[in-house]
């Protein structure tokens, strides 16, 4: 039998959370190591997944599958192929940086880690599943956590505003999108909650037009989708940083992931007829959501509407159902969730150490955090599609998709949507430029003088670490984009055609 | 030696990304280490270009030195290198500029690390720009390029200045000026990035020779557009994004401003070679891919090129600030190198546009080596006195006889004067846009006039008329490693003037076998 690698991935944290709420609650640092060393488990496993898919077999690999409940059709199934690949790697690297810059947490970090790994295990969970049910499993699993661990350990003003908020969101998108898989489930009448089998269901198109919006939205709503986003700033700005990493970072591409594997995979025609007008939706949220990035003073929620804004283009990618743009959203997915797990991380570093995210406070950073400024910057190129950076090899096909694809109906072309969506790339320019000249440029203000510091080496690693994923994707695209593609033919296999 | 003739390109490309690593491992308190390594280093491209140069077969047809590699398939765009003529002439003048702003770089002190590793990724941007046959590494060579440039001016500009942004706040001059930079291009290259997506889209790929006949061929309507319209459209969005960096009226605010708040050097490779990359786009893609639209057009854009010759002399000659006035200089020149591109696609394949393009490119290439010349003894003079206001000069010949001769060297250059490299080329561009735009070479002759003008009031001011008394014993002469720097440039200034067909040659038959 072969090595069940994804359930090594799997349960990984799961077992090192408990584990670690084994180890006694006054020592944090025997704590710290036994999280650092599960995170660094799972993120060599998941290099391992991720080199060792076999691009040119494709399909889904490393597939497990052991039955759960036979009367019900459930089985626990598990396999990886081009689209989720990027995701569990980029999940294994979160998750590492996450437990490094936390090093520092000593409210409880027992806990802490305790509720991060169970999380971890939920989003690792969804991105492998290949049945219907463990999906929603999973994805229970992922959300809850997030609901303790920003009230607990947030930001002290909004956390138990914005922890609620969240939930509540998740919750009923995740509820109205359940409605739709119990639909999937009886109408197909095979007995099986088992994805790869619902594909070939045949639903009638009149059955996938009726429930496409209730899966793909319920599932949006975690991917940030216009008007369901605004839980999403509130929820980053609120979480501790790591918390902020993981969220902004995996579990919104959690949400854009659920709703392409079951709703655009699943019922393929209702994606045909719908998209045409979402991407209207995904538009708004690119534009209106770098708009709203650009007029904020708080740094995180800079960096928490920008999320909304990048994260539209990963929906706006899928909307177009071609190629080249599906192409472009798997990256941005991946490319995405490290930029702004950097960016994250860079405004916990400067927020710890002035105790405030107030950009006209703050200034001069570059002078005692030299390496931190740099990490911006190139988060920053990375964010604004710079080329040479990963944001550029993600977005420029994601237009491109808009320039090829063919909508079914309502508009002849997207052309016009591809014009729209550029104005984005400037004022988020516009927006980043302004943030490095204030806050690492510019002047120290007096306040600060000997009060800060720079950071420790940890953290430092886990800046270095994520910056040079970011330029060695935008460098050697063919890393990544391979396995990605192969992942979309599958997809578009289902579309029919292409 | 094979090894190295067989990826020439290649490694004049990546030799900079090298050397950039090199300076970061070393230990950021070793200045003058840090110096000498990066000059050192920077002559290397140098060294490989001038073996380029040698090895360029001027007769032989198409692109040489072409290499392909594959970068991102699923886009249709490869690694696709090669140069002819013209990117020929654009690469030597750019790896001749490296090594001399670097030399000029010395009298940087603060934080000379980031600073000589920006330089060499400004250089690899720069040359990608020029050797890059596939539009989308085009694209990314061109955009890259702002970033290091941002950087140089936001943090080694001038540190005097303020400007006032709205309600009377004020804000260093130097960030002005950086973020202007960086959002007019990167708006301007907005519609250049439409466009190219668009075109492969469309066309199916994105290698340039490739793309030139398919693109060319196309006749059935695109986005339920009309084939011309749809060209037209694409031709603006290309047009306006090169305009932008030429630049020429009305595209042209972000120029003085950029160049004043620059360092020395940065002033030096923004006149000497940035400029030169809009210039460039036109001759790559503009005119092959839209010959109809240029052609069309051509009236619009020898307009705003004649609009340019006028204004930026006329403005030169307002300014009372010397680095200023070398800015709008550099309006008025790139106007002349416009102009001749517009003749050239309104004649296309006629002897005249044939004369107007070897101008044109030549003219580049002048104002590549007097541009830089004249930025950098301004900073000679600045850093000697720290001011640039031509009315606190004066008189200063008999205290800097040396560096007098110089100036007035390099500013004779960029008069155009008979003998010396800028009238050859001024003088190729009026000959060919004469018989095609009669009516805007006249008019540009009042530009011409006015060169003149501007010219002799910025060495009235500075070397003549009445001692500042001021300056007297506060004054040094300028040094050798400053008469290091100028010296290649001086010597080409003498040789393209005096001997100009070695490097026409070159140009004429890229220009021949092209347009």
């Amino acid at each position: 039998m072969q090595f069940p690698l994804l359930s090594f991935i799997v349960f990984t944290p799961m077992v090192a959370g408990i584990l670690i709420f084994l180890i006694p609650a006054d020592r944090k640092t025997e704590v710290r190591v036994a999280a650092l060393a599960a995170g660094a488990v799972a993120l060599a496993m998941s290099i391992v997944a991720f080199f060792g898919y076999d691009t040119a077999a494709g399909g889904y690999q490393y597939v497990e599958r052991y039955t759960w409940l036979p009367s019900m059709g459930i089985s626990y199934y598990v396999g990886i192929d081009g689209m989720n690949a990027p995701l569990v790697l980029l999940t294994g690297i979160v998750m590492f940086t996450g437990v490094l810059i936390s090093w520092g947490i000593d409210d409880r970090p027992r806990e802490f880690f305790g509720f991060l790994f169970i999380l971890a295990t939920g989003v690792f969970g969804v991105f492998v599943a290949l049945d219907l049910f463990m999906l929603f499993f999973f994805y229970e699993i992922a959300v809850f956590p997030m609901y303790l661990l920003i009230s607990i350990w947030g930001w002290k003003v909004t956390r138990e505003y914005a922890a609620m908020k969240l939930t509540l969101y998740l919750f009923i998108g995740s509820l109205v999108a359940l409605v739709g898989a119990l639909a999937m489930y009886y109408t197909a009448g095979m007995g099986t909650f088992d994805m790869l089998a619902l594909e070939k269901a045949g639903f009638s198109k009149a059955f996938q037009i009726i429930w496409f919006p209730f899966v793909f939205f319920g599932f949006a709503v975690l991917g940030g989708i216009f008007p369901f986003h605004n839980w999403s700033p509130d929820g980053h700005v609120a979480a501790p940083t790591a918390v902020s990493m993981f969220h902004a970072g995996v579990l919104m591409k959690l949400g854009a992931f659920a709703a392409l594997r079951v709703g655009i995979m699943l019922l393929p025609e209702g994606a045909k007829f719908h998209m045409p007008w979402i991407i209207l939706l995904t538009l708004v949220n690119v534009v209106y959501g770098a708009f709203i990035a650009s007029v904020q003073t708080d740094f995180k929620y800079v960096i928490g509407f920008s999320s909304v804004s990048h994260m539209g283009l990963v929906s706006m990618g899928f909307a177009t159902l071609d190629k080249a743009g599906m192409l472009g959203a798997g990256i941005q997915m991946f490319s995405h969730g490290v930029m702004t797990a950097l960016f994250f991380a860079v405004v916990g570093m400067v927020y710890d150490q002035a105790h405030t995210r107030d950009i006209p406070h703050l200034g001069g950073f570059r002078k005692v955090m030299p390496l931190v400024s740099l990490a911006f910057i190139i988060g920053g190129l990375v964010s604004m599609g710079m080329p040479f950076f990963s944001g550029f090899i993600a977005e420029f096909p994601i237009f491109l998709g808009l320039w090829q694809a063919d909508p079914a109906w309502l508009w002849s072309n997207y052309a016009w949507i591809a014009i729209i969506a550029a104005i984005s790339i400037v004022i988020t320019a516009a927006y980043i430029v302004r943030i490095i000249g204030k806050v690492f440029f510019g002047k120290l203000p007096g306040e600060f003088e000997g009060h800060i510091h720079d950071v420790n080496t940890l953290d430092k690693v886990a800046l270095v670490f994520l910056s040079a994923i970011l330029v060695i994707v935008g460098i050697f695209p063919r890393i990544m984009v391979p396995l990605v593609e192969s992942g979309v033919d599958n997809i578009l296999r289902l579309l029919g055609g292409a | 030696m094979e090894f190295i003739l067989n990826n020439l390109l290649t490694l004049i490309l990546f030799i900079p990304v090298l050397a950039a690593i090199v300076i970061l491992i070393l230990p950021h308190d070793q200045v003058t280490l840090i110096r000498w390594t990066s000059f050192i280093l920077s002559l290397i491209p140098l060294g490989l270009s001038l073996i380029l140069w040698f090895n360029f077969d001027p007769q032989g047809k198409g692109f040489q030195f072409e290499q392909v590699n594959e970068w991102y398939p699923a886009l249709n765009s490869s690694y696709h290198v090669g140069v002819d003529g013209i990117s020929l002439t654009m690469v030597l003048l750019t790896t001749l500029l490296t090594p001399l702003a670097i030399l000029a770089s010395f009298s940087i002190q603060e934080r000379v690390k980031p600073y000589m590793v920006l330089f060499f990724l400004l250089e690899m941007g720069m040359l990608g720009v020029f050797m890059q046959l596939d539009l989308l590494l085009f694209f990314v060579f061109w955009e890259f390029g702002l970033v290091p440039m941002y950087f140089l001016i936001n943090q080694w500009g001038s540190e005097k200045g303020e400007r006032e942004i709205w309600k009377g706040r004020k804000i260093p001059a130097r960030t002005y000026a950086s973020f202007k930079f960086m959002i007019y291009t990167m708006a301007g290259s907005l519609g250049l990035l439409l466009a190219i997506q668009m075109l492969g889209a469309v066309a199916g790929t994105y290698d340039i020779p490739e793309l030139v006949i398919r693109w060319n061929s196309l006749s059935h309507p695109v986005y339920g557009l009309p084939i011309s319209t749809v060209k037209a459209i694409a031709f603006w969005a290309f047009t306006i994004a090169f305009a932008l960096k030429v630049p020429i009226w009305p595209f042209h605010t972000w120029l003085p401003d950029a160049h004043t708040e620059a360092p020395t050097a940065g002033s030096m490779i923004l006149a000497g070679v940035l400029l030169k990359l809009g210039a460039y786009g036109f001759l790559r893609l503009v005119l092959p891919l839209y010959p109809e639209q240029a052609k069309t057009y051509a009236g619009a854009l020898a307009f705003l090129a004649v609009m340019a010759i006028i204004f930026g002399a006329l403005a030169s000659y307002a300014q009372d600030d010397f680095k200023r006035l070398v800015a709008y200089s550099s309006v008025n020149h790139m106007g002349f190198v416009v102009l001749g591109i517009a003749a050239a696609a309104y004649s296309a394949g006629s002897i005249d546009a044939n004369i107007a393009l070897n101008g044109a490119v030549l003219q580049m290439f002048n104002h590549g080596l007097s541009a830089a010349g004249m930025f950098f003894l301004v900073g000679v003079i600045y850093e000697r006195t720290h001011t640039r206001n031509l009315s606190d000069f004066g008189g200063l010949f008999p205290l800097v006889p040396v560096y007098g001769g110089i100036l007035i060297f390099t500013s004779m250059a960029s008069l155009g004067l008979p003998g010396l490299n800028g009238f050859i080329s001024e003088f190729l561009v009026v000959r060919g846009t004469w018989p095609v735009f009669t009516l805007f070479t006249t008019l540009s002759m009042i530009g011409l006039f006015f060169t003149g003008a501007y010219i002799l009031k910025g060495i009235k001011q500075v070397l003549h008329g009445p001692l500042n008394v001021h300056w007297v014993g506060h004054i040094s002469e300028i040094n050798p490693r400053e008469i290091f720097v100028m010296v290649p440039l001086m010597v080409l200034i003498l040789l393209i003037g005096i001997w100009p067909s070695w490097i026409l040659n070159v140009i004429n038959n890229a220009v021949s076998m092209w347009f």
